[in-house]
């Protein structure tokens, strides 16, 4: 088992890299739909099948088709001069090696704790949803509360404002 | 069932994190940003998963789908101040965006 999560681990790093070093917007957005899948395959491996189909249908389903979708509408293929200006190695290096040294930071610290696993049982789906819908049933409310106001604020981001003028200088 | 050392399984959820955040410093195309900000999204919900599976606790998975709602009400939202960025100035490009900027 551990070789398919190698493999799958090695995947979605280098389907990440291609998707944030790339020069065309539709290209990266299926380098990074590759990488989900990837990471999908780690959460079946991890026995969380339930959490794998839902990273499948809904992150690479739909948040990604809206990604794509709005690519789209936007026709932006490739990029223009201004960013290629800022891709110069001098600029992307300092910000790299930064974040490099935290990388190596959070290897330290990982690398200095002990954990203890639980038991032996894998987790099954029931006692997720019995777990979401008890212990965690204000999380639940709250969520729905999100989604209500995400979808409220999408819809009046998205409205385009008609300019309204006066009626006698409206042409007709 | 999986025997990877769980130190490498965290190592590879800050691989992905922190590729995103590279991804996040370096670009300026504001799709690409919004990416990278998915990518970091995905790699801190599969830390939960990493230690719910490793206690053998459901809160793991419960926390990730609560980590999919929150980011799908954030790509919508993001992806609707977008269209707006693009209708306003005709580009994506986040550096184009100052006009709160003194024009000297």
């Amino acid at each position: 088992m551990d070789v398919f999560f190698y493999i799958a681990g090695v995947v979605a790093i280098v389907s990440t890299i291609m998707a944030i070093s790339g020069r065309n917007a539709i290209h990266s957005l299926l380098y990074l739909i590759l990488s989900l899948l990837a990471v999908s395959v780690i959460f079946y491996l991890l026995s969380a099948p339930f959490i794998a189909a839902l990273e499948v249908i809904i992150y690479a389903g739909a948040i990604m088709v809206l990604f794509i979708f709005v690519t789209m509408m936007l026709n932006i293929g490739i990029e223009r001069e201004a960013e290629k200006k800022w891709l110069q190695p001098r600029m992307w290096i300092i910000p790299s090696i930064l974040a490099a040294i935290l990388l190596v930071n959070l290897i330290l610290a990982v690398k200095s704790v002990q954990v203890i696993p639980g038991g032996s049982k894998a987790i099954q789906p029931k006692q997720v949803g019995i777990s979401l819908f008890s212990t965690y049933l204000l999380g639940v409310e709250i969520a729905a509360i999100l989604l209500m106001a995400g979808v409220i604020g999408a819809y009046h981001l998205g409205s385009q404002k008609k300019k309204v003028k006066h009626r006698f200088l409206e042409i007709k | 069932m999986l025997t990877v050392p769980i130190g490498i399984q965290i190592l590879f959820a800050g691989i992905l994190f922190f590729l995103g955040l590279i991804g996040l410093l370096v670009r300026r195309n504001m799709i690409f940003m919004l990416m990278s900000i998915e990518i970091m999204f995905n790699a801190a919900g599969l830390v939960f998963i990493i230690a719910g599976t490793h206690w053998r606790q459901p809160d793991g998975q419960v926390m990730f789908i609560f980590i999919l709602a929150v980011t799908a009400v954030e790509v919508s939202i993001a992806l609707a101040l977008i269209l707006q960025v693009y209708h306003h100035f005709k580009t994506l490009d986040a550096d184009a965006i100052n006009n709160l900027k003194d024009s000297n």
